[in-house]
């Protein structure tokens, strides 16, 4: 593929619009990436540097981990960041079990009792229940100060499951009856004749509940006692709502200054994301348009 | 199958039974069911309550805001792209705007904080300038624009997709055979770009305003501290604070509840609009 194809009848562009697209891309990109420079390098600095530098640092001269050092010994964070983890993970497999069965059953015709179960399911979208009576319920379940609070309330997205539906709908019937014929029963056609050809779809809905688990802390605010507290809210609460952190994690004598312990909370907490988001990018456009034409 | 079925029946349909609380008052000891009925009285009292009302206009003003200086963005964003022949460098752009969609709104309120912030980039490049510091995320008056800024920054780039999908559906031999026709770029784009893409962009809107009484209540929350209840207090905010830290269940649910039946009329009505205007795209 050639990086760059011109059609023989487009017209050579003037100079100028070629310069006012660049402009604006360059911006675009700009936009997005200093932010997040700012803060990694903040993170790096000393707390010389981010003292003379007013609060920030574009490029530290002497790059430390001692942020990183003070807040990954044990303390809050380092319990936060295990919380944050455990729940992506457990909550991300138990939700694509739960999507990937349903929308299967929803997918086949004739299973389930079909149009009115999906009219059922798609009907709380349009109206959610509402903030207080799903906290009374998560009372009245018992399920205060439980990790399963934060996972079962928000359990299977409708969205998702309609993205797989329209998935498991496109895959032709053909692969059924064959399938059908070796004898395959509902659980083998779909282990061994969906999910693997629906490998992109269970990526990007894999990656849609993993960053929802991962971005999630107001359920956290609302269920958890502060000690089980996972890592989005420990930044809610001492970075944005602005308390002291460096006391709570290191204790006394801390040498760094609270400004780059912050924006080391603030990398980690960012990190797992621009980590898994190169290998799925290439996914979700797909992921997403299947979604969107099927809703 | 069953899990996530039983997970619909319990945690939406089970909640929505719990809407009953709106009519009642929440006595903790007796439980949702036990305790006693007022009837309507929390909705009076709603409708009878200043503050409720001053939420729902900063809702209407907020979402009014966003569709006026948002919605235009993506689709601006998605036609630049489009036009971009260089396809390394169109993949690359999107790429690096989809990325803050996927970033937390803590970290996005933390991001602008830290630039926009009292002590923030901006403001110890102003004062290192020997200008004036501008405080931007404690000002109510700056709030609007700083959440729709906000909305932008995280959101644009990711509302490009749907925009491009509709654009690649055109068929290229319509632009060439209007340029062998003579039709410059300009008329190209009036004629054949923008028909192509017309019905999504009347579909996005019509959900907007169908959407109207929902506003970011994440965004909103994390920041009514710094600038207050005034500018920053939205429906769902609202009932965050009367019902979760006010303990007031039964007025906040009612408050929720009045919310939801709007909302979800309203998305009723855009739906059946979308249809009548002839647009296949959404079913329910």
């Amino acid at each position: 593929m050639s990086a760059s194809t011109r059609p023989g009848w487009l017209e050579k562009p003037k100079p100028v619009t070629q310069a006012a697209k660049a402009v604006a891309l360059v911006a675009v990109v700009l936009l997005v990436c200093v932010p997040f420079l700012v803060i990694v390098s903040t993170s790096l600095a000393s707390t010389d540097e981010v003292v003379a530098g007013g609060g920030w640092v574009l490029w530290p001269t002497e790059p430390s981990l001692d942020a990183y050092r003070d807040i990954l010994d044990g303390g809050i964070v380092t319990h936060a960041l295990g919380v944050s983890a455990g729940v992506t993970l457990v909550g991300t497999l138990l939700s694509l079990a739960c999507t990937v069965t349903l929308a299967y059953a929803l997918s086949r015709p004739g299973v389930l009792g079909g149009r009115p179960v999906l009219l059922l399911i798609l009907f709380t979208f349009l109206f959610p229940p509402g903030m207080i009576p799903s906290f009374l319920l998560v009372k009245e379940l018992g399920l205060l100060d439980n990790y399963a609070s934060l996972v079962l309330p928000v359990l299977v997205n409708v969205f998702n499951l309609v993205v797989l539906r329209g998935f498991f709908q496109g895959i032709p019937e053909e692969l059924y009856e064959a399938a059908r014929l070796d004898g395959a029963g509902d659980w083998r056609v779909l282990w061994s004749v969906v999910l693997p050809l629906s490998k992109a779809a269970l990526a990007v809905v894999g990656l849609f509940y993993a960053v929802a688990y991962w971005n999630s802390w107001f359920y956290a605010s609302l269920y958890l006692e502060s000690d089980h507290w996972p890592l989005q809210q420990v930044l809610r609460t001492y970075v944005v709502a602005g308390s002291g952190l460096t006391d709570a994690t290191t204790g006394e004598g801390t040498v760094t200054a609270p400004q780059t312990v912050q924006m080391a909370v603030l990398v980690i907490a960012t990190v797992p994301i621009l980590l898994v988001y190169p290998f799925l990018q290439k996914y979700f456009t797909k992921g997403v348009l299947t979604g969107a034409i099927k809703s | 199958m069953l899990p996530g079925l039983a997970y619909f029946l319990l945690f939406h349909y089970g909640a929505l039974a719990g809407n009953l609380i709106a009519f009642k008052e929440y006595v903790p000891f007796d439980g949702l069911w036990g305790s006693p009925w007022v009837g309507l009285g929390n909705f009076r009292r709603m409708f009878e309550d200043g503050a409720f009302w001053a939420a729902v206009l900063n809702t209407l003003w907020i979402a009014v805001l966003q569709i006026v200086f948002y919605f235009p963005v993506p689709l601006a964003l998605a036609l630049l792209l489009h036009s971009l022949t260089w396809s390394t460098v169109r993949r690359f752009v999107q790429s690096v705007a989809y990325l803050p969609h996927f970033i937390s709104w803590v970290i996005v309120v933390a991001l602008f904080q830290q630039i926009l912030g009292d002590t923030g980039l901006l403001n110890s490049s102003l004062s290192g300038l020997g200008l004036h510091t501008v405080d931007i995320i404690g000002d109510p008056d700056a709030f609007r624009p700083l959440v729709v800024a906000q909305v932008v920054w995280k959101d644009a780039g990711w509302g490009t997709i749907i925009f491009l999908a509709a654009l690649s559906q055109v068929d290229e031999q319509q632009y060439e055979a209007a340029a062998i026709d003579g039709a410059g770029p300009w008329r190209r784009f009036w004629h054949i770009t923008l028909p192509a893409i017309r019905p999504v962009i009347v579909l996005l809107l019509i959900m907007r305003l169908g959407d109207i009484l929902s506003v970011g209540f994440e965004q909103m929350l994390l920041q009514r501290d710094a600038v207050g209840p005034e500018t920053a207090e939205i429906i769902d905010t609202f009932v965050y604070y009367q019902g979760i830290v006010g303990g007031d269940y039964g007025f906040a649910a009612a408050a929720g509840l009045f919310k939801g039946v709007i909302g979800a009329l309203l998305v009723y009505a855009a739906n059946k609009v979308a249809h009548r205007l002839g647009e296949q795209g959404v079913y329910r």
